[in-house]
């Protein structure tokens, strides 16, 4: 990396709302549609076609802005930006230029030592998505306007972010809101999540930003890292060969690692905007803005917070089982029915999240629901079965979606308690290992473990570890 | 001169508008004139005023999140001068 020069990001984010319909007409959203078949005369751009403000966008906004620190215009206005590509069928897309929803919010992101920086959202915006090009058609290029006039949010920050680690920290913490709000489903190869950065170096000590160069619609935030790190390393060799940085966009692809140029952006940037004599401006007052934060789920960063004051847990623990609501739901529920914080993270974080992974499958649809898991737990802390079984009914339980207590009954996996039983399986061991057993009478302590694993196996895992244990104290003492 | 030739032949170019040139040398004169009417606002004083966005004295025309049919491929795409497999066919868009 060049020390010579600090770098300076600023990103703007498209984020596609999960409302069902589009922003200004009733077609459908919904994804992978064959092409063109989700369309009406407002999203195909036919002359006459007026388009009608979807209500729950405004909603999902207001959402957006108050989870981000930002202030909710009480008077907001929709504007045409002009430019013409196949894929705009109107020649102008609907978006808010002056008078955005929601301006002036922050987001403070984690950094190295525990130390958090503070990252300004300049705006965000609701506008309406263009079609798709395909191209590889033999006689032009293909237009699908299945996607123009899907909802966006168009998040612009402050360009405060240094370094590419910082771009993805913010980047992680937007995407996190958004899915947790339940505005956007963050599936980042759908586009649901897309990213530009602005990227531009200058010297250390100059106030005066540089001349930036546009990184278009990263998909993944992996490639955003590299995209970012390729056009700082660019522009630095550009720099100090003292030529110039040319203000345009530049498409980086993933396969090489390498990004060029598209287009120069001078032209493009005259859009001539000016308010959308189809649109009535659009006022949210007071009580709207009220409710919509009564409504708000409680944040991550605050949850996390929570379970480490409320719940006592290690800040690693709050933090993983934070990231995802669903997870966090899920969490909270099970420890509603089993009050012991941190033996339900230990399952959730393990167990849960491992069968999880293995089955390919969410915490949505997980078949242990945290009631079965709950039913469980119960068994383990009243001694029925020991930590060991518990993970084999765990597996019984998602296969069969049966409770803990009918498995443990139809397995016959109930924990040994009886210490006569327990100190026949003993006594059989010893008989078995007598000559590890004076070693361990003399002094060899590391021997008790040995004791215990061979009961535990000829007890197929049943006897109660702890009482093993206490039974060989018993015998040595003897 | 309130607007320049050249302004016109950018605004032109911009509006895809193909313009002979005689007509560059009418739409400035005429431009010009618009721009010299519309002028007349500054005489006003409008500190204090908000900037009309609309013209008619109506505010948050909204519609609920419900799934209206669409019209179908067919329809759709029956005024497209070419198209090909349920696409719009434009000329090929090279980046």
């Amino acid at each position: 990396m060049h020390s010579r020069y600090e770098v300076v990001i600023g990103l703007e984010v498209h984020v596609q709302l999960t409302t069902k319909t589009k922003i200004f007409c009733g077609c459908s959203t919904a994804f992978g549609q064959h092409p063109n078949s989700q369309t009406c005369p407002v999203c195909l751009g036919l002359p006459g076609a007026l388009p009608v403000l979807n209500q729950q966008v405004v909603e999902y906004a207001i959402r957006a802005g108050l989870a981000t620190n930002c202030q909710i215009a009480p008077r907001s206005i929709f504007a045409r930006k002009n430019y013409f590509y196949p894929d705009l069928p109107k020649g102008y897309q609907i978006s808010q230029f002056e008078l955005p929803i929601t301006e002036h919010g922050w987001l403070d992101i984690d950094q190295e030592a525990g130390e958090k920086k503070r990252i300004g959202i300049t705006r965000i915006h609701m506008e309406e998505d263009a079609g798709k090009l395909l191209h590889g058609g033999n006689s032009g290029s293909r237009v699908d306007l299945n996607r123009a006039c899907t909802p966006l949010l168009e998040v612009v920050s402050e360009p405060d972010m240094r370094s590419a680690d910082e771009a993805i920290e913010y980047l992680k913490q937007l995407h996190q809101i958004v899915v947790y709000l339940g505005i956007c489903d963050g599936n980042l190869e759908e586009g649901s999540f897309r990213c530009d950065a602005n990227v531009s170096l200058r010297p250390f000590g100059q106030a005066e930003l540089g001349t930036r160069a546009e990184l278009k619609n990263i998909n993944s935030f992996r490639f955003i890292k590299q995209a970012i790190e390729y056009e700082v390393e660019r522009q630095a060799e550009l720099l100090d060969d003292g030529g110039k940085v040319v203000q345009e966009t530049r498409l980086f692809d993933a396969d090489t690692g390498v990004s060029r140029s598209m287009r120069s952006k001078e032209e493009a940037h005259d859009y001539r905007y000016f308010p959308d004599p189809d649109l009535v401006p659009l006022v949210v007052d007071e009580a709207w803005i009220a409710r919509v934060r009564a409504e708000l789920p409680e944040m991550p960063l605050v949850k996390r917070q929570r379970y480490v004051e409320q719940f006592e847990l290690p800040d690693y623990d709050a933090g993983v089982l934070s990231a995802e609501r669903g997870v966090a739901e899920y969490f909270e529920a099970l420890v509603d029915l089993h009050a012991q914080p941190k033996i339900c993270s230990n399952w959730v974080m393990g167990e849960v999240m491992r069968a999880l992974n293995d089955n390919e499958s969410t915490i949505v649809d997980c078949p242990v629901s945290p009631e079965l898991l709950a039913g469980l737990l119960k068994r383990i802390d009243d001694n029925t079965i020991s930590n060991k079984i518990a993970k084999t009914v765990f597996d019984e339980i998602w296969q069969t979606g049966k409770s803990a207590d009918q498995v443990i009954e139809e397995k016959g996996l109930k924990q040994v308690s009886d210490s006569g039983a327990i100190e026949a399986l003993l006594n059989e061991i010893i008989a078995a290992n007598m000559g590890q057993f004076e070693e361990l009478k003399a002094g060899k302590d590391k021997l008790t473990g040995f004791f215990v694993g061979q009961v535990m196996k000829l007890s197929k895992g049943k006897a109660n570890p702890g009482m093993v244990n206490q039974l060989i104290q018993k015998k040595l003492s003897e | 001169m309130k607007i320049t030739r050249e302004e016109v032949e950018h605004v032109a170019r911009l509006s895809r508008l193909a313009l002979e040139e005689t007509e560059i040398d009418t739409l400035t004169g005429q431009m010009d004139q618009l721009l010299d009417y519309v002028e007349k606002l500054n005489d006003l004083d409008t500190e204090g005023s908000v900037p009309t966005a609309h013209a008619v004295p109506m505010e948050n025309a909204f519609r609920a999140d419900e799934i209206k049919p669409s019209i179908g491929l067919e329809r759709a795409l029956q005024n497209a001068p070419q198209s090909e497999e349920s696409c719009f066919v434009v000329p090929k868009i090279i980046e």
